[in-house]
């Protein structure tokens, strides 16, 4: 397929490039990995196989042999051939298909997945791209005009159909309401808050402000404060790390985060949150509650399972189409 | 040998993360201590365990809350699992073992337009340039953790003479910049905002991803810095093969 214009940020991305953090190499990664996985299980692919991650305004692709793909995350208000299609479908494309998106309607990134994934560069085991080291997914860069991903895999025609086809079934993704709360664990450093910060942080809500990007959200609202300004030494943080600034300010940490950082770390937002939190973006307001580890971890495996239940639905479908659609 | 285990600490970092915490300091001790369990723990990895992360003075594990449920009897979190595993190796004798220590020898162009902020620092510490650069060569520092950036390293200690806090903004940093941030010293290996103060810039690639090893330095290497002219440094950067000579091996 082809990139016949670039959109503001398309990147590669799979499930991250675990194992060389000791290395200061971070992980990246997709940003909304459930979506990420939900757009390979709908297309008939393991999990983690790569695909694209895209912001508003996207790319606009065409597709230079048949396909089957699928949409999922943000609905950027997608088309093939200047006709809408639904997310949350496998979608068979043919030749000069062209893919575009028109305007984001809701959440903040949207995910592309191919049948049989895309041959892209596996840099230390991982084909998401770190776009600071120039290494892995396409070229260690951002899809540009002109660009054309090979793909692994090849789909054939389907008999008789001469235009895009959306497959009947459509995903359930829907695992937990809709809202946004996000659950967090306290951080290392919490206890460093005043009292009355404390209080902001638990019963305010606060707004992603426009810096914020695929390293992380930095959210304001009131300042907070630290009761005394002891530095930390340097050690890990990880995805979802809620660091305090020297600003009062405080930066949620996504999936191109640092290694390692010195910020005090008043909380984390669990796992099964990261997805909902990588659909905001910029002027939305967020609402954080604390909860403890086995409802982190409950929550978590929620998730899980529903991506499994998921993924054996499609396998199931997709076989019983194919196999319909030779006979 | 075997040492006496200090007391440590361990923190959750997420839901999925435990930190190992051995005090909030900056000393070799404590740092072979964390490299230490850094090897133990990648060569024999904890059941569900994805990575281990060492720092200055604390190491985290970083796990799979699917994996480490696996084997965890009910009431019981992934977390508490790690721990208990964790605990477990902790409360085994460690041997550090006698590791070959790697000198790196770093070539360092100390001239104006690679140094930007060594007047600055020279004047707030009432030396000349030329006795900045002759505190920073005189001695070997230890590389305590890579982080911030693909194979950054955090070195120390450099003299108190010609310590100096972090700038209050950062600014852009090119690759091989040369910095000092308080008593630490650093390499920046790509480009780079940054707020250490850059007082030279070495022309060997401290990062390469095309390399089988992308990242030159390591945690637990000693580092020696030796000044080069700007003549040199052009002579080295255009001359890939000399990095092996240059850095790699020494």
């Amino acid at each position: 397929m082809k990139i016949i214009k670039a959109g503001i940020l398309d990147t590669i991305q799979d499930a991250g490039r675990y194992g060389q953090q000791h290395l200061g190499i971070n992980p990246t990664g997709a940003m909304d990995r459930y979506s990420m996985q939900v757009a390979n299980m709908l297309a008939g692919n393991s999990a983690g196989e790569a695909v694209i991650e895209m912001h508003f305004p996207a790319a606009v692709f065409m597709f230079t042999q048949p396909a089957l793909i699928a949409l999922s995350g943000a609905d950027l208000n997608p088309s093939i051939n200047g006709e809408p299609v639904p997310h949350g479908h496998a979608i068979a494309v043919v030749k000069n298909d062209v893919l575009q998106f028109h305007k984001p309607l809701k959440g903040a990134r949207t995910y592309l997945a191919v049948r049989g994934g895309m041959a892209v560069d596996k840099w230390m085991n991982s084909y998401s791209t770190h776009l600071k080291a120039g290494a892995g997914g396409y070229k260690g860069r951002s899809l540009r005009k002109e660009d054309e991903i090979i793909m692994k895999g090849s789909f054939p025609y389907l008999p008789g159909k001469k235009n895009f086809t959306i497959l009947p079934w459509q995903a359930d993704t829907k695992w937990e309401e809709e809202n946004n709360e996000i659950l967090v664990l306290p951080g290392n450093e919490w206890e460093r808050l005043t009292t009355e910060s404390k209080e902001n942080f638990i019963l305010s809500s606060f707004v992603i402000t426009q810096q914020s990007d695929r390293m992380g959200y930095r959210v304001n609202n009131i300042p907070l404060h630290s009761i005394d300004q002891e530095e930390v030494v340097s050690s890990a943080v990880n995805f979802g790390t809620i660091q305090l600034l020297p600003d009062g300010g405080l930066i949620i940490l996504m999936a191109d985060h640092q290694t390692t950082g010195g910020y005090p770390r008043l909380a984390h937002v669990i796992s099964a949150h990261h997805s909902k939190l990588a659909q905001l973006k910029g002027g939305d307001k967020i609402r954080f509650y604390f909860t403890d580890q086995p409802a982190a971890e409950e929550l978590w495996i929620k998730q899980q399972q529903h991506l499994l239940q998921l993924q054996n639905a499609c396998t199931f479908r997709l076989e019983e189409y194919f196999h319909a659609a030779r006979h | 040998m075997n040492a006496p285990l200090p007391t440590y600490r361990i923190f959750p970092l997420g839901d999925n993360g435990l930190t190992v915490d051995f005090g909030n300091s900056i000393d070799e001790v404590t740092n072979q201590l964390v490299l230490g369990w850094f090897e133990n723990l990648r060569q024999s990895p904890l059941p569900g365990m994805t990575e281990v992360v060492p720092a200055y003075s604390s190491f985290t594990v970083y796990y799979d809350i699917t994996a480490a449920r696996k084997k965890t009897p009910a009431g019981q979190t992934g977390f508490d699992h790690i721990r208990a595993a964790l605990e477990q190796r902790l409360a085994q004798p460690f041997r550090q073992e006698a590791v070959v220590e790697r000198l790196m020898k770093i070539p360092v162009c100390y001239e104006n337009e690679f140094a930007p902020d060594l007047s600055y620092l020279a004047a707030e510490k009432k030396l000349s340039a030329e006795e900045v650069i002759g505190i920073h060569i005189q001695q070997k520092y230890k590389v305590y953790m890579l982080g911030f950036l693909p194979g950054f390293s955090y070195m120390g200690e450099v003299d108190e003479k010609i310590a100096m806090p972090r700038k209050p903004q950062p600014q852009p940093v090119d690759a091989g910049g040369v910095g000092i941030a308080g008593r630490q010293t650093g390499i920046y290996p790509l480009h780079s905002p940054g707020g250490w103060q850059i007082i030279g810039r070495t022309p060997v690639k401290l990062f390469d991803p095309n390399q089988e090893e992308p990242c030159l330095l390591k945690a637990g290497d000693k580092v020696e810095f030796y000044s080069i002219s700007k003549k040199v440094f052009f002579e080295i950067q255009n001359a890939p093969s000399l990095r092996e000579g240059t850095g790699r091996g020494l």
